[in-house]
């Protein structure tokens, strides 16, 4: 019983991540790091619980996306016309949500902390499943979202790997200068890359605060964009393998959130687990993992 | 001019002119091509015919002149819309996805698909189609990294074939490829003139020219010089048409006089990428005044060897020894500082810092030198004259030093290598395909700075996939064959021929201990 529990926890933990990891393969496999997934969960976070507020869940998801798309379509502009370095140009859209969730919940909801009570949508079970009692905590009280993003795995390795539009965006994430000779506008698919992990990245954050606290938070991402960044890199830039990465920072956060509760450690070393795993995970494996040729550097066209 | 009436002209360019900042690459070029011919262009490195051919494909605009297409004019403002007209090129460097199969490398762009879903079957028989029209051999699934060079080109010519081109442009194609690759080439090449198609090829390589082409068309500093026919002219006439003076084609040298030991490899073993040995128990001599050249097809350890030589790559198993010394516990600067002079294989990688000026590219790695530096910084006064010293010396053709080295062309690029190398006094040079890619009069001038080098008593390694020029600058040579030396010359015992079984591992005389 315990282990299913923690696993279910796991599962949930992993949600955030995984979705926002999985924006980051279409972000990176076109050749945009995608340093900002940060931002884009920060926001994600607030204007779904707004959404959320005014007009129920559905409308949350919807506000999130369209806020997580803006500052996407940020990003793109000014790393992909105007080929600022994409590192800084993230690492700027992060402090820039981070002070506009402030503003917009001190304009909203007087508070500059926190959203109030939000609903999310009604769980779903799976039927016959939920009758096992050891599978119990596995499947029951899922959040559609949950769904969702499993459903999103194969879908996007399926669009990245059979369609023309993965085929092309992984041309500009490898060489862009191929892909252009040959006619593949270069500009416009790094666009559709990174607004497509805005899409999943706001999802991840309206998740968070709409399906798994009921609110929002200031800060509540904790860094998790990040961790979805790594976990991404940790999957070879691949949506099979940023879910099997996901599931582990997953599991190492519900762990953590266990011991906790034991609590003979200092918790505060107990909350590091997931950052270490990160930071251990990516030491060890980078060397061994291969990133899309042209990932993170602008593309000029030569010539004129 | 040359060109009967009868025939159509597929190509006709009239006045083409395209500027750069402080040139003219293209000075009212007149061109004609004719319909089914192979039409080649030579001209020195510099002289515009990439910059032409880049004019053709819609890389470049003109800033005048008209193109024309059976007798049609047209504009061409980009590489989907030439290969539109019927118009392909395959670049002097591939423009290929690594990672890629070859299959999705040929399809991208213009993929077979329903409502946006590859259409996996059929575009494997299409690509499957064009190889057996062609008589290409090339499996679709494989991936491009796995890939010898020959093949990747072939799947370049595929992918404008594919397009449906009825004019391809080959930028050098032959510059890196192994003599039996050439060949191979050239039979495709055939076969496609054969079908009707039109080409259009560029190489410094005369006797290819003249081997492969039917006509012949000469630029010199950005102007046309003229159209020959292949079967009415000869090297000798050709060079003189592109340089403007007479050539000359054959090195001359004296008997070696040889010193002492500059170079010693014993036994020794390097691993390669894939974690395989890439070198297997090489073992060298190279003493001061002789030039050692090392032959072999591209991909056979030659790289490998020369990176562990320089400090580039861990030595598994044996010995390095440069002037006597160990190197197995130096840096790659303490290697160098021992005086080895060193051109890489790649220069846009390991040669030079392309974004990087003239004159930076000209005092990198020696910037620390008493000369270059002050306490504060660079001297910029010594730096500046000691590069327009090596551009005068080398004969470096450029608008400015004051420029990046991205924008000189291929020959003037290795010049500034050279020059850079040859100016510290090495007593080893280590040049790693050192002509790759340069036109005759370059050739010549390198050949003859590596002579001189050899004259001045240093010791020279030439590692080369060019087998002529292997045999017309080594004292003695070595067959690279899987990372094995498997054979040992002197230039004037062997023939081609037989060295190039040995390239193609069909023959070896030593397994192991090579003998000097
Ligand atoms: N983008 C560019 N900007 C500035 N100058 C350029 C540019 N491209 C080419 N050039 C210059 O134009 C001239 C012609 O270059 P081009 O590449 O056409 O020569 P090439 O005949 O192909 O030489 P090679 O045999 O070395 O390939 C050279 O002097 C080169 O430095
Ligand atoms: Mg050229």
């Amino acid at each position: 019983m315990f282990l299913s529990e923690l696993l279910a926890s796991a599962i949930r933990m992993s949600i955030p991540i995984l979705l926002a990891a999985l924006g980051a393969v279409y972000s990176e496999r076109g050749g945009v790091v995608n340093i900002g997934l940060e931002g884009m969960m920060i926001t994600g976070s607030f204007w779904g619980a707004v959404g959320s507020y005014y007009y129920g869940p559905f409308g949350g998801m919807i506000l999130a996306i369209v806020a997580a798309c803006l500052m996407a379509l940020i990003h793109a502009i000014v790393a992909v016309t105007f080929r600022v370095d994409q590192i800084v140009s993230g690492v700027a859209l992060n402090i820039l949500a981070y002070g506009a969730a402030r503003f917009a919940s001190i304009a909203l909801f007087q508070k500059a902390t926190m959203s109030p009570h939000v609903d999310g949508f009604t769980p779903w079970n799976i039927p016959l499943l939920d009758q096992i009692t050891f599978l119990k905590p596995l499947v029951t009280n899922l959040s559609p979202i949950i769904i969702l993003a499993f459903l999103l795995v194969p879908l996007t390795h399926w669009v990245i790997q059979r369609t023309v539009f993965g085929l092309r965006l992984r041309s500009v994430g490898e060489n862009p200068l191929a892909a252009d000779t040959l006619g593949i506008k270069v500009y416009p698919l790094r666009y559709s890359g990174v607004l497509i992990s805005g899409v999943l990245a706001g999802l991840a954050g309206a998740y968070l605060a709409v399906e798994h606290t009921g609110m929002y938070v200031e800060g509540m991402t904790q860094g998790k964009g990040y961790i979805a960044l790594a976990a991404m890199i940790f999957g070879n830039w691949s949506p099979v393998g940023a879910m099997g990465a996901a599931l582990l920072f997953g599991f190492a956060e519900s762990l953590s959130f266990r011991v906790v509760e034991g609590g003979a450690i200092p918790y505060q070393f107990i909350k590091m687990i997931p950052y270490v795993l990160t930071l251990v995970v990516l030491a060890g494996v980078l060397r061994r993992t291969t990133p899309p040729a042209a990932d993170g550097i602008p593309y000029e066209r030569g010539g004129e | 001019m040359d060109n009967p009436k009868m025939e159509v002209s597929i190509v006709q360019l009239r006045g083409i002119t395209k500027r750069f900042p402080g040139l003219v690459a293209n000075d009212s070029i007149n061109l004609e091509v004719t319909r089914g011919e192979i039409h080649a262009i030579v001209g020195e490195n510099g002289a515009g015919k990439s910059t032409l051919m880049k004019i053709l494909t819609g890389l470049y605009q003109p800033d005048g002149g008209e193109i024309y297409l059976n007798g049609t004019r047209v504009e061409i403002s980009g590489p989907r819309q030439a290969i539109g007209l019927g118009i392909g090129m395959v670049h002097q460097h591939f423009m290929l996805i690594p990672r890629f199969t070859v299959l999705e490398n040929i399809i991208l762009g213009s993929e077979p698909a329903r409502r946006g879903v590859l259409k996996d079957k059929e575009a494997r028989g299409l690509v499957e189609e064009l190889c057996r029209r062609y008589d290409f051999k090339l499996e679709s699934q494989v991936r491009v990294w796995d890939l010898s060079v020959g093949q990747q080109q072939r799947v370049e010519i595929l992918k404008v074939l594919y397009r449906g081109a009825e004019i391809l442009i080959l930028d050098e194609p032959t510059a890196v490829l192994a003599p039996q690759e050439v060949r191979e080439l050239f039979v495709n090449l055939r076969n496609l003139k054969g079908q009707g198609k039109t080409i259009i090829f560029i190489s410094h390589k005369l006797d290819e020219v003249l081997e492969i082409a039917d006509r012949i068309s000469v630029l010199r500093r950005g102007r046309m010089v003229g159209t020959v026919m292949a079967k009415e002219t000869d090297k000798r006439q050709l060079s003189e048409m592109m340089v403007g003076r007479p050539v000359f084609l054959k090195t001359e040298k004296s008997q070696p006089r040889v010193g002492e030991e500059r170079l010693k490899v014993k036994d020794l073993t390097v691993l390669g990428n894939l974690g395989r040995p890439a070198v297997r128990q090489v073992n060298l001599t190279i003493l001061a005044g002789e030039i050692y050249g090392i032959a072999g097809i591209e991909g056979n350890g030659q790289s490998e060897l020369i990176e562990a030589l320089m400090g580039l790559r861990k030595i598994l198993s044996g010995q390095v020894l440069i002037k006597g010394q160990l190197t197995s516990d130096k840096s790659v600067q303490e290697i160098r500082a021992l005086g080895v002079g060193y051109v890489p294989e790649d220069r846009h990688r390991r040669g030079l810092i392309l974004p990087m000026m003239v004159w930076e590219n000209a005092v990198l790695g020696l910037h620390r030198l008493r000369d270059f530096s002050r306490p504060t910084g660079l001297n910029f006064k010594n730096i500046f004259a000691h590069t327009n010293r090596l551009v005068r010396e080398f004969d470096i053709r450029l608008g400015s030093v004051d420029l990046p080295v991205r924008n000189l062309s291929g020959g003037n690029q290795q010049k500034v290598i050279l020059a850079r190398e040859m100016s510290r006094d090495p007593g080893l040079i280590i040049a790693s395909q050192p002509t790759r890619g340069l036109d005759i009069g370059a050739t010549e001038f390198v050949h003859q700075q590596l002579i001189k080098a050899r004259e001045q008593g240093r010791a020279v390694l030439v590692v080369s996939a060019d087998l002529e020029e292997v045999l017309s600058l080594s004292d003695r040579v070595g067959v690279i064959y899987n990372g094995e030396i498997v054979a040992e010359f002197r230039p004037e015992e062997v023939t081609p021929e037989e060295i190039g079984h040995y390239m193609l591992g069909t023959k070896s005389l030593l397994r192991e201990g090579v003998g000097a």
